[in-house]
C-alpha cells in the first residue's frame, strides 16, 4: 500500500472513530439540558437524578469525542499536506474560528458542569449544560461548513497557485454546508433518542426505577420522532442538491450507468463495476430517479459512463451505504410510532422494549453510512471538481504511515472497548438511589 | 504588516498553549514522586481534572491558527514533523482519556494501568513539543519544494534533546506548583520540596540551552540587530529567580505565576529570533517558510484577526472565571473522602 491508500484509511478511521461520539454528544447534550432545566423549573428530584444519570453516560461519551478530535486536526498537516497549502486560506480559517468560537466553551463549560455540582448554583449549572450544548452544535456547524466547502467550494479565487478566499459571506451561506449540517444534525438527534428509548428500554424490561425510565423513555420517543421525520424531508431536499451539484454522486448512489430521461429507480439492484452495468435490477420505477432528484417524471438524468473511469466514485460502496441508510432512516418513524401508541404502557409491551434495545446501534449505522455517501461518493475529488484526492497528499515515507496507522487502530480498538464496557456498565447500573 | 500581527499572535498562542497546558502536562509526568497514597492520587488528579481539557484546545487553537494565516508551515510543519506529531497525538488521548476512565473502575490493575497512561501521556508531550520547537528554532532539512528530507532520528540531535529535556523540567515545576497551590499540608510539603529539588537542574538546563542556542541557531541575529530586543530576555531570568524565592516563601500562587511567565516569555524569546521565518531551512536559507511566502490572503487574515481580537479575550474571561472558581484548595469532600 502507498502513501495515499494508507492515509485515505487512516483519516476514514479516524473520523469514523471520532463520528461514533459526536452524534450522540449534539443530541444528548440537548435532551440532558432539557432535564435539568426541569430540575431547576420544578425541584422534583426524579429530574436531578435523570441529569445525573445520563449525564455519566454523556461525559463517559464526551471525552472520547474531544481526544479523537484532535487527531483529525492534525491530520490535515500531517497526511494532507498539499491540500492545506492548496486550500487553507479557506478551509484552515473555518477550523481555526471553530476552536476559537465552539471547542473553547465546550472544553470549559463541560468542566464547569462537571465539577460544578456544589460550587455553582443551580442556574448557572444549569446554563453551563446549555453552553455545552449551543456550543457542541455550533461546533459541528463550522467543521461542516468546511466540509460543505470541500463539497460545493464556493466563494474563493484561484490566485497565487492556490484556492483563495473571495466571499466569505458565501462560504458562511453555502447552501450545501447548511444543507449538510442539518442532515447531521436532525441525524444526531435521532441517535440520541434511540439511545434514551434503548438504554431507558433495559430497565423497563427489569422493571427497574419505572418512572423515571419511562420519563426518559418518553423524552426518546418525541427526539426521536420529530428528528427521525425531519432528517427524511431534509434528506429529500438535500438528495436534490446533489443532484445538481454533484451529478456523479448521484448516479453513483443509484448506480445508474446510462444517462436517460425517465431514469427509472430499482428498489432492488447490485452493481458490477467491472461491466459497467448493474448484476441485478428488480422492481423498477418508471421515472422514479428523475422524479426524486428533479421533481419530473421525464427529467434526464446523467450516468456514470458520462465521465471517464478515473472521475467516478467507487460505485458499490456509495450504492450500498445510501440503501443502507435510506432503508435503517425510513424504519426509525415507523418504530417511534410504534413506541408512541404503546407509551401509556411500556412496561407491558415487552416486545417493544427488546427491540428498542436492539436499536440503539441503528442510527449510528444509519449515521455511519450517511457519511460515507458524502465523503467516498465524492471521491476522486477532495474538493468537488478543483482538487483531486490523489494530489492533496503529503510527499513523506509510506513506513511513517503505516506506523502511524497501526498505533492509531490499535489505540482506538482499545479506547473503544473501553468506551463499550464502561458505557454498558453505567448504563446498567442504573440511577443512584434516592437519598432517604 | 497583517503578517507581522499574525506572526506575534502565533507565537503568542504556542506560548500560552505551553503556559497552561505546561502546569497540567508536568504535574502528570511526576504524578509518581509525589503521591504516596490512593488519596494523594486522588487529589492530583482532581487538581487537574477542571481544567486539562481547556488548556488543551489551546493546543487545537495553535494549530488551527497555524494552519488558518500561514498554511503553508501548517502543511510543512506537520507533514515534516509526522512521527513526532503522531506520538504526540497518542499521548494526549491516552492521557485525556485516563483523567475520565480512571475513576470509573473500582480495580487495582484498571487504576494502575490509567495511572501509567497518565504519566507516559503527560511526560511524553512536553519531551516531543521541547523536541519540535527547538527543531524549528533550528530549522529542519526542508528542500526548495518545502519537503523534509529527514525522519525522526533528523530531530533527535543535541539541539533538539536540550529543549525537550528543557521543556521536561519547566514544565514539571510548572505542575509542582499547581499542586502546591492547590494543596495543603503533605502533598503540599512534597509538591513545594520537589519543585525545589528541580530547580537548580532547571538554571543548568536553562543556561546550557541559552549558549547552545547562540550556537546552534540563528535566533540570536535579530537581538544583535536590535539590541533593546535583548531586554526580553530580562524576563525569563527575572522570573526563575523569583520562581525560588517564591517557594522559599510558600507563596504559592506567586510562584505559580511567575512559572508561567518564565514559560511565556521562554517561548516568545524563541519566537522573535525566530522572525520573519517560522521555519527556517538548514539546508538553503532560502527554502525557509516565512511569514511572506506562508501567509493566507490579505482577506482571510482580517476576518481571522477580527474572530481572534472578538473570541479570544472572551476565551480568557471565562477561563479566568473558571480558574477563580475551581482552583480553590482542594477538600476531602471534592475527591469523596
Amino acid at each position: 500500500m502507498d502513501v495515499l491508500m494508507l492515509s485515505r484509511l487512516q483519516f476514514a478511521m479516524a473520523t469514523m472513530f471520532h463520528f461514533i461520539f459526536v452524534p450522540l454528544t449534539l443530541g444528548l447534550s440537548v435532551m440532558i439540558a432539557i432535564m435539568e432545566t426541569y430540575y431547576v423549573r420544578t425541584g422534583k428530584e426524579v429530574y436531578l437524578r435523570m441529569t445525573k444519570f445520563w449525564g455519566k453516560l454523556f461525559v463517559i461519551n464526551f471525552v472520547l469525542g474531544i481526544v479523537t478530535g484532535l487527531t483529525l486536526e492534525f491530520q490535515f498537516g500531517t497526511n494532507w499536506s498539499r491540500y492545506s497549502i492548496y486550500v487553507g486560506d479557506i478551509f484552515g480559517s473555518l477550523l481555526a474560528i471553530e476552536a476559537t468560537v465552539a471547542f473553547f466553551m465546550e472544553s470549559t463549560f463541560i468542566a464547569a458542569w462537571i465539577f460544578g455540582w456544589k460550587k455553582l448554583s443551580a442556574k448557572m449549572h444549569c446554563a453551563c449544560i446549555w453552553i455545552v450544548a449551543i456550543a457542541s452544535n455550533i461546533s459541528a456547524i463550522w467543521i461542516i461548513l468546511a466540509n460543505g466547502w470541500m463539497q460545493n467550494p464556493v466563494g474563493y479565487v484561484i490566485r497565487n497557485g492556490r484556492a483563495e478566499l473571495d466571499d466569505f459571506a458565501a462560504v458562511l451561506s453555502n447552501p450545501f454546508g447548511w444543507s449538510q449540517f442539518l442532515h447531521n444534525g436532525f441525524g444526531a438527534f435521532v441517535v440520541a433518542g434511540f439511545f434514551l428509548m434503548g438504554v431507558s428500554a433495559y430497565h423497563l424490561l427489569r422493571k427497574n426505577e419505572v418512572e423515571f425510565f419511562t420519563k426518559s423513555f418518553k423524552m426518546g420517543i418525541i427526539c426521536a420522532f420529530i428528528f427521525s421525520i425531519a432528517v427524511a424531508v431534509q434528506g429529500h431536499g438535500h438528495a436534490q442538491e446533489v443532484a445538481h451539484k454533484q451529478p456523479a454522486k448521484l448516479a453513483a448512489m443509484e448506480a445508474l450507468w446510462d444517462s436517460t430521461d425517465s431514469a427509472p429507480m430499482y428498489l432492488l439492484a447490485m452493481p458490477d463495476e467491472e461491466k459497467e452495468k448493474n448484476a441485478v435490477e428488480l422492481f423498477g420505477i418508471p421515472g422514479g430517479l428523475s422524479f426524486l432528484a428533479f421533481n419530473s417524471f421525464d427529467a434526464p438524468v446523467k450516468g456514470l459512463k458520462e465521465w471517464p473511469k478515473e472521475d467516478r466514485p467507487p460505485v458499490l460502496v456509495t450504492f450500498l451505504s445510501f440503501r443502507l441508510m435510506v432503508g435503517l432512516g425510513s424504519l426509525f418513524p415507523l418504530l417511534c410510532i410504534w413506541a408512541w401508541t404503546k407509551r401509556k404502557n411500556l412496561v407491558e409491551n415487552r416486545l417493544l422494549l427488546r427491540v428498542m434495545l436492539y436499536a440503539i446501534p441503528l442510527p449510528y449505522i444509519a449515521i455511519w453510512a450517511g457519511w460515507a455517501v458524502a465523503e467516498v461518493g465524492r471521491q476522486p475529488w477532495i474538493v468537488y471538481g478543483i482538487m483531486k484526492t490523489s494530489d492533496a497528499v503529503s510527499p513523506i515515507v509510506t513506513s511513517q504511515v503505516a506506523f502511524s496507522f497501526i498505533g492509531l487502530t490499535l489505540l482506538y480498538t482499545m479506547l473503544g472497548a473501553c468506551e463499550i464496557f464502561l458505557l454498558t456498565k453505567f448504563a446498567r447500573k442504573g440511577p443512584e438511589p434516592t437519598k432517604a | 504588516m497583517l503578517e507581522t500581527i499574525w506572526f506575534l499572535l502565533w507565537g503568542v498562542l504556542w506560548a500560552v498553549y505551553f503556559m497552561l497546558d505546561g502546569y497540567d502536562l508536568g504535574l502528570g509526568s511526576v504524578m509518581p514522586f509525589l503521591a504516596k497514597s490512593e488519596k494523594d492520587k486522588k487529589t492530583i488528579y482532581n487538581s487537574m481534572g477542571p481544567f486539562w481539557d481547556g488548556n488543551e484546545v489551546w493546543l487545537v487553537t495553535a494549530g488551527g491558527v497555524t494552519f488558518a494565516a500561514f498554511p503553508k508551515a501548517y502543511a510543512v510543519m506537520f507533514s515534516g514533523l509526522y512521527t513526532a506529531l503522531m506520538l504526540l497525538l497518542m499521548a494526549l488521548i491516552l492521557r485525556g482519556v485516563a483523567f475520565e476512565f480512571r475513576g470509573l473502575v473500582e480495580s487495582d490493575w484498571s487504576r494502575k494501568f490509567w495511572d501509567g497512561a497518565m504519566v507516559v501521556g503527560s511526560a511524553l508531550p512536553g519531551l516531543l513539543l521541547g523536541v519540535a520547537f527547538a527543531n524549528i528554532f533550528q530549522g529542519i532539512p526542508i528542500n526548495a519544494e518545502g519537503v523534509f528530507q529527514g525522519g525522526l532520528l533528523t530531530l533527535l540531535n543535541p539541539y533538539g534533546l536540550a529543549g525537550g529535556v528543557l521543556f521536561v523540567l519547566l514544565f514539571a515545576i510548572h505542575g509542582c506548583l499547581w499542586l502546591a497551590v492547590r494543596t495543603t499540608g503533605d502533598l503540599n510539603a512534597r509538591a513545594g520540596n520537589l519543585a525545589a529539588a528541580i530547580w537548580p537542574f532547571l538554571v543548568a538546563v536553562y543556561a546550557a540551552f541559552l549558549a547552545l542556542t547562540g550556537l546552534y541557531t540563528k535566533l540570536l541575529s535579530n537581538y544583535l540587530t536590535n539590541p533593546i530586543l535583548l531586554l526580553i530576555l530580562l524576563i525569563p531570568i527575572f522570573a526563575i529567580v523569583m520562581v525560588r524565592t517564591y517557594i522559599s516563601t510558600q507563596k504559592w500562587w506567586l510562584a505559580w505565576t511567575c512559572s508561567a511567565a518564565l514559560i511565556f516569555s521562554t517561548t516568545m524569546f524563541g519566537i522573535i529570533g525566530l522572525f520573519p521565518a517560522l521555519l527556517p531551512s538548514s539546508i538553503n536559507p532560502a527554502f525557509s517558510i516565512t511569514i511572506h511566502n506562508a501567509a493566507s490572503s490579505q482577506l482571510t487574515l482580517k476576518i481571522m484577526l477580527t474572530v481572534a481580537l472578538t473570541m479570544v479575550p472572551l476565551v480568557i474571561a471565562y477561563q479566568f472565571w473558571m480558574h477563580k472558581i475551581f482552583a480553590t484548595k482542594i477538600t476531602d469532600e471534592d475527591i469523596g473522602y
